[in-house]
């Protein structure tokens, strides 16, 4: 029952993040998710000396999810990040250092087009380019862990390319928020 | 498939004996049985399998019922050709006399060979003895002989398999695989994909069952080659952080119920791990920061050595079956591919020539992954990625001799029956579909489903069950 409930808050917010997430990158057509404009890099918000009463609690994970871009999306077989992956991560750099309490999972996850075990390495290395990015841009290792779902786990259910592309990405999972 | 298995497996215990022929009726060594083979292909042998005769309370019933399976299993394997029940002539047949051999040989019977059995319920007891003659009919003589005997008729069943794994054995000259268990992941449609439960059912899919109660994301469960133990991945919950997720590695005895962790993150990622031959070494890839190489653990004293060092992915190793090579995936090329190395890291004679450490065996537009060494040691089977499908293939361990087996939507995870004759593997049959076991033959002949009670992946064929040998 444990793992069922993980299994459960996991999916939500997966649901409550897909909107928000960046297009995928190749290669069909952009589906209509790719009409809403990309969310543009945000400089470091200073923290409110009030916390708005409609939005979520600053520090938590909803709040993460609101201010940054917590998915980035990878090409067939490939873990490299582009500038629109760098743009995507720098919202969760300045989160993250305007909360340095908080702790990050980063999830690795591959289409099922593959077999299981080398996606499973193909997701670690997505996880790990972004733990990468993030610890180059000053967060510190300490705060970071790194999982790979390889293709278990897929955000889109469905099974043509634009499903495989949604599927081929990095989540960064707000594991300890910064509530007080 | 609802019951969860709550208590260890009872270790059962099946006598064999071996049974004199009758008088006069011994076979000169020149008279054998054997099925023909062309190339690597059986021609099948016409077999007749008259339901076995009984003795006691109870027994009718279950000789019906094993003689049923023995037949399925003989049948399943392609190597046989039943002889149609309706086409038998002699039905008065007895255990200890020999059959009326012309009966047999007539045109439209003309069975080459001919199984006469026996059950016997001892009075008073549980003791369950099954006993039985194969005959070579043109010889016109008996060919084999052996009972069993066991405490208790439940487990009918595994004597079926074990009649049909000897006569198999007596036919082709290879060892037999029906008495033995496949290990899979149970998968539910329309639930999470992570989630998977540990399962095990006999190979022809009868006795299915859950292993272990509480986890419910298992991944590459990989059976030992000589006992009942098996190695899997399960995701767990991180004890330390709530919400984040461990890909723990188990090793878990399916006799005594006994699991221990192997391995778990999230500081470096244990996956992919298989059994050496001898079971006391397992080969698993280990990603640290990014990067996936191969490493060898020895389970007694868990000391680990480093295989692979590369900056490329290394997975999915599999030994040999003398422990001495290895075979993994690594796209240190261009895309996944096999390669093979030595079990102690040393150079060694790549078989497209030079010496290196590590030598490539697959060479096509294909994308090679998922690899597992036949326990005969002749084949390395993988799944082959190309052309918009995932096959299964074999491929010598030269890398010579390349062979697709299956054409499929996305046919993966590869498995070898205990005599490396056959292969199961999981198959999504079309976008969408839920996945599925079948089973092919080396030869790429005799597709068959694997009957699993839901959806189900990653196959793992076990070795053969153990039986003891009685004093005579």
């Amino acid at each position: 029952m444990r793992s069922l409930g993980l299994t459960i808050l996991a999916g939500a917010s997966m649901l409550a993040t897909a909107c928000a997430s960046n297009p995928p990158p190749e290669p069909t057509p952009p589906p209509v998710v790719a009409e809403v404009p990309r969310v543009a890099p945000q400089p470091p918000t200073p923290l409110p000396a009030n916390p708005t009463p409609a939005g979520p609690a600053a520090g938590s994970k909803a709040d993460f999810a609101a201010k940054s871009t917590d998915r980035v999306y990878f090409d067939y077989d490939q873990y490299n990040l582009d500038d629109a992956d760098r743009r995507s991560l720098a919202t969760q750099v300045s989160w993250l250092k305007q909360f340095p309490s908080t702790r990050v999972e980063v999830q690795g996850h591959a289409d099922e087009r593959g077999t299981r075990d080398y996606n499973i390495a193909l997701g670690d290395r997505r996880a790990q380019a972004v733990s990468q990015y993030l610890q180059s841009q000053g967060i510190t290792s300490t705060r970071i862990q790194t999982i790979s779902f390889g293709k278990d786990k897929p955000l889109d259910m469905g099974h043509d390319e634009t499903a495989w592309a949604r599927n081929r990405n990095a989540y960064s999972n707000i594991i300890v928020e910064a509530i007080s | 498939m609802t019951a969860v298995r709550k208590n260890p497996m009872r270790h059962l215990k099946i006598f064999v004996i071996a049974i004199a022929a009758m008088m006069g009726m011994s076979a000169p060594a020149a008279a054998q049985l054997r099925v023909t083979v062309v190339g690597e292909e059986y021609v099948p042998m016409r077999i007749a399998v008259p339901d076995f005769d009984s003795e006691g309370a109870g027994a009718a019933e279950i000789a019906a019922q094993l003689s049923d399976v023995l037949r399925k299993d003989l049948a399943s394997s392609a190597v046989f050709e039943l002889v149609d029940k309706a086409a038998f002539i002699e039905r008065d047949l007895s255990f200890d006399m020999a059959p009326r051999y012309p009966d047999w040989q007539v045109a439209g019977v003309s069975a080459q060979a001919l199984i006469v059995g026996n059950v016997i319920i001892a009075p008073g007891s549980n003791n369950m003895t099954v006993q039985f003659r194969l005959y070579n009919v043109y010889g016109a003589s008996q060919q084999f002989a052996r009972q069993y005997t066991v405490a208790t008729p439940l487990n009918w069943r595994r004597l079926a398999h074990r009649v049909a794994d000897d006569i198999f054995s007596q036919l082709t000259g290879d060892g037999g695989y029906f008495d033995s268990r496949v290990v899979f992941v149970s998968k539910t449609p329309g639930e999470d994909p992570v989630r998977g439960r540990l399962a095990i059912m006999d190979q022809d899919g009868a006795n299915a069952e859950f292993l272990l109660a509480g986890f419910t994301s298992v991944i590459n469960p990989r059976f030992s080659p000589t006992d009942q133990r098996i190695l899997y991945g399960a995701y767990v919950p991180d004890p330390k952080y709530t919400g984040a997720t461990l890909l723990r590695t188990y090793l878990y005895d399916i006799e005594t119920g006994r699991q221990e962790v192997l391995a778990e993150g999230p500081n470096s990622m244990d996956y992919s791990a298989r059994f050496s031959p001898d079971g006391r070494s397992i080969a698993l890839s280990r990603a640290v920061n990014g990067n996936s190489d191969i490493y060898v653990i020895e389970l007694a004293r868990r000391t680990s050595r480093r295989l692979t060092n590369d900056a490329a992915i290394d997975t999915s190793p599999s030994f040999s079956p003398d422990g001495k090579m290895i075979v993994f995936v690594s796209d240190r090329g261009l895309g996944p591919q096999l390669y093979i190395m030595r079990e102690d890291g040393a150079q060694m004679n790549c078989p497209k020539g030079g010496r290196d450490t590590t030598c490539r065996i697959t060479f096509d537009s294909g994308r090679f992954t998922d690899p597992v060494w036949s326990p005969r040691g002749d084949w390395i089977s993988f799944s082959r990625q190309g052309d918009g499908k995932f096959s299964i293939g074999v491929i010598r361990t030269d890398g010579s001799g390349m062979r697709i087996l299956t054409d499929g939507y996305q046919d993966e995870s590869p498995t070898w029956s205990p005599n490396g004759r056959v292969i199961a593997f999981e198959r999504t049959a079309s976008r969408g579909a839920g996945p599925k076991l079948w089973s092919v033959d080396l030869t790429g002949r005799n597709l068959r489903r694997m009957p699993t009670p839901r959806d189900a992946t990653n196959p793992t064929w076990g070795p053969l069950l153990k039986v003891e040998a009685a004093q005579q």
